[in-house]
């Protein structure tokens, strides 16, 4: 008896440890649409969808980084500065492909910068991307002169399409976020260098002595998140047609909480991307809908902390 | 101990144990791994609560329900692994979570510094209580575990492989002061695997198997064949089965390797098909060479030639082109990622033979590692199982596993029998003898005298970074070779 009661017992934790993120994003659905059935219209999903693409986009590159154990908090400071360098490069009358393919090599390379001091002289990903985070921002403020640039998507058609542009009716961020998705989903499970990021969050050391290249693949987990922040910063420079100074300011804080909400080990070597997916929507969902069931915004800060928590917990019991 | 069973959901892993230690005794426990020995203990002091059975000390039934508990009785655990703290002194490690204070509420730390001071002379440990745990050796901490237990009044002191990480110079000091502790009225229950320190050291032993008590003797006039196959269950015929292949051409060779203050001049020969024995202390440089040769750490000078041919072995990555695999002695922290599977473990190091155009065939990676597991004798459920749930001598086939993958002509295994049991132990002996068969070059590093004699075809015995002596099978004795790696011997 006691031990049909342990085996469901057992059988939950295991479901709810699978499906935990999914069950939360259900839920969170199910109690605002009760209270506002209007949050389910199509509309509003699309929204969503767009909303939580600049987001999105961060996490996932994020994702790559934190299971290897290491963090990245200068993903804002880098969609800031590319933003910034796009619209200038924009408004200096430089060809918007040509403005958005260097503005993406360019995050490759702070990525880059970041990757090479934390992989060769073995730095703490903490403090460097810190230091970067502040260099980054800097070198913002300094070209900018700290006056947004405006009006980028004025004679910027191709800009102006990621800010509007829609396929079937799907706005073109949502499109971006979820193909770099699926991308980069494959890229981590189906590749030799997926195993290599979680070989090296499970045991560096193990990881170095079973020949997996350890100090390239550390640095590429930095350069796919520089890449995806430079994405995010097309995007949001875009949306408001003008790249602010202080755009992407502490972005790091919601991609983190993204990832930890969708399972993935702090610690690193334990974690999946289509949990950050759907952390990234949970995120989405409990901004736009206590939006729409008119809770005020500083009661939505603490109750994505407390959902924060929430994950956590889970995470710990299924773990044991 | 009487009649102790235990059960962790459906598994029953004590079933009727016993265990009687008199007083000024040293009882050693024996069994494989998965006996029930560390159960056994962790109800004996509280950790686990037993499901029936009986605890009873100096003629009193116990229950405890915590560590705090077992502690107040007088019962002290010294884990394998040590439980002190790296970054705090000894004096702040011996009496963490029962700090003194003044009748001010602070720390009291002249007393404590002076009490501390009392029990580590009374163990001849001369190290200063205010000293890190970092700047003292292995060896003493664990003496200030021994002192951790004194200052509790401790009356039965468990210890668990306490000599896996300690030089042959520090196990004689630790066991002349288990000696002179058990004389002054302490008991000792004695976990180990290393069978000749038991019959060295203890008085009584008692012999576990699947979780039951097998017997109860006395150590004097045991031999090791008889706790072996009370161990297992059956006579061990043959601990070290041997098979002969003819030597075939030199594939190896090390020329005047050095690094400063970890080895010097080490020059030696591998030939095809040979097992080559690297025996010496703790600390004489053994492991350090072998991470040199796999390009894992770098060393100073010297030259390493493969068939012949002068190469630069930078990193593992290059050593796994050239045909070396490396199976190290720290299984936990170099060898797997415990947290995850069996296949994953397997294939890390040969994941790019399971790709096709660039994508991971996970099909092919669960046949093979299936077969592997088939053909190691692998007693795990299936190949997607944590590795943390093995037990060490399953762990140890999977490293092997991990590194036959990658097809080496060179393989070196660093004690790869460390914390193994006796029956594993034996299959990892046919598996380097198959190797051997199959014309792998081998170099297997042990402290274990009797192995190295029983299976190596040469043995190179090392002292303080330099290569000694090199003992062909047959003019190799234990004696000789200790000889050669204390610093005796021409």
């Amino acid at each position: 008896m006691l031990q049909e009661v342990e085996n469901k017992v057992d059988r939950f934790s295991r479901i709810l440890n699978k499906f935990g993120t999914i069950i939360i994003l259900f839920l969170l659905i199910l109690a605002i649409t009760m209270i506002n059935p209007n949050f389910l219209e199509m509309n509003n999903l699309l929204n969503i969808l767009q909303q939580v693409s600049i987001n999105g986009l961060v996490a996932l590159g994020m994702t790559f980084v934190i299971l290897t154990g290491g963090i990245d908090l200068s993903v804002g400071a880098i969609l800031g500065l590319t933003g910034m360098i796009l619209g200038l490069m924009i408004l200096g009358g430089i060809p918007e492909a040509v403005a958005i393919i260097v503005v993406l090599g360019l995050g490759a390379i702070l990525g880059f910068t970041n990757g090479i001091f934390i992989s060769k002289l073995k730095l703490q990903p903490f403090i460097v991307t810190l230091a970067t985070m502040a260099m980054f921002r800097g070198i913002t403020l300094i070209i900018s002169d700290g006056i947004p640039a405006m009006n980028v998507t004025q004679n910027a058609p191709i800009l102006d399409f990621f800010s509007q542009g829609k396929i079937f009716g799907i706005p073109f961020p949502s499109i971006i976020f979820v193909i770099a998705f699926l991308t980069l989903m494959i890229l981590l499970q189906n590749t030799v260098f997926g195993r290599g990021v979680y070989a090296i969050g499970g045991n560096e050391e193990v990881a170095r002595l079973s020949t997996v290249p350890t100090n390239r693949v550390k640095t590429m987990v930095y350069v796919i998140s520089g890449i995806t922040s430079a994405l995010a910063g097309i995007i949001l420079t875009s949306r408001l047609s003008s790249a602010q100074p202080t755009a992407g300011q502490s972005y790091e804080m919601d991609a983190i909480a993204a990832v930890v909400i969708g399972g993935t080990s702090l610690a690193g070597g334990r974690g999946r991307i289509f949990g950050t997916f759907i952390g990234v929507l949970i995120i989405g969902v409990i901004n736009n809908g206590l939006n729409i069931i008119g809770v005020s915004a500083f009661y939505q800060q603490f109750i994505k902390g407390l959902i924060i928590l929430l994950a956590v917990i889970l995470d710990r019991k299924s773990n044991k | 101990m009487k009649n102790i069973s235990k059960k962790f959901g459906k598994v029953q892993v004590l079933k009727n144990a016993e265990l009687h230690v008199k007083h000024k005794e040293i009882h050693a426990l024996v069994g494989e791994n998965g006996a029930g020995k560390s159960t056994l203990m962790k109800i004996l002091t509280g950790i686990y609560t037993r499901d029936s059975g009986k605890v009873i000390i100096n003629g009193k039934e116990e229950e405890f329900s915590s560590i705090k508990d077992s502690e107040k009785r007088g019962i002290a655990f010294i884990h394998q692994e040590l439980n002190v703290l790296n970054n705090i002194s000894v004096v702040e490690n011996m009496f963490l979570g029962k700090e003194m204070k003044n009748k001010f509420g602070l720390l009291d730390k002249k007393k404590m510094e002076n009490l501390a001071r009392e029990k580590l002379s009374l163990l001849g440990l001369d190290v200063h209580p205010n000293t890190l745990i970092s700047e003292i050796s292995v060896g003493e901490s664990q003496l200030v575990e021994i002192a951790k237990a004194l200052l509790m009044d401790a009356q039965l002191i468990i210890m668990d492989e306490p000599t896996a990480a300690l030089t042959d110079k520090e196990m004689d000091v630790l066991f002349n002061i288990i000696r002179d502790l058990r004389d002054k009225g302490v008991s000792f229950i004695y976990i180990s695997h290393r069978l000749e320190e038991i019959i060295n050291l203890c008085d009584e032993i008692t012999v576990m198997r699947d979780g039951t008590f097998i017997e109860q003797r006395s150590v004097s006039g045991i031999t090791i064949d008889d706790i072996v196959s009370l161990m297992v269950g059956y006579d061990i015929d043959d601990r070290f089965p041997r098979v002969e292949v003819p030597v075939g051409e030199v594939i190896l060779s090390v020329e005047g390797l050095t690094k400063k203050g970890k080895f010097e001049d080490v020059n030696f020969k591998l030939h095809k098909g040979e097992i080559l024995g690297f025996s010496g202390l703790m600390g004489a440089g053994r492991t350090d060479i072998m991470h040199a040769i796999f390009g894992s750490v770098p060393f100073d000078s010297g030259t390493i030639y493969i068939n012949q041919e002068k190469v630069n072995i930078k990193s593992p990555i290059v050593a796994k082109k050239l045909g070396i695999g490396f199976i190290t002695e720290d299984r936990k922290n170099e060898g797997l990622i415990l947290q995850n599977s069996v296949a994953d473990n397997m294939v890390l190091p040969s994941i790019k033979e399971f790709t096709s155009n660039k994508f991971i065939q996970k099909k092919k990676i669960t046949e093979v590692t299936k077969e592997y597991i088939e053909m190691l004798n692998i007693r795990t459920p299936n190949q997607d199982i944590q590795v943390n749930n093995l037990s060490g001598g399953n762990q140890q086939k999977i490293v092997i596993a991990k590194w036959l993958l990658t097809k080496p002509k060179i393989l070196i295994l660093d004690e790869p029998t460390r914390g193994v049991d006796v029956g594993a132990k034996k299959e990892i002996y046919q598996i380097v003898n198959e190797l051997k068969k199959q014309g792998v070059s081998i170099i297997f590093v042990s402290s274990e005298l009797p192995e190295l004699l029983g299976i190596c075809d040469r043995i190179a015995v090392m002292h303080e970074g330099k290569i000694k002596k090199i003992f062909g099978r047959n003019e190799a004795t234990q004696e000789k070779i200790m000889e050669y790696a204390t610093g005796g011997g021409k």
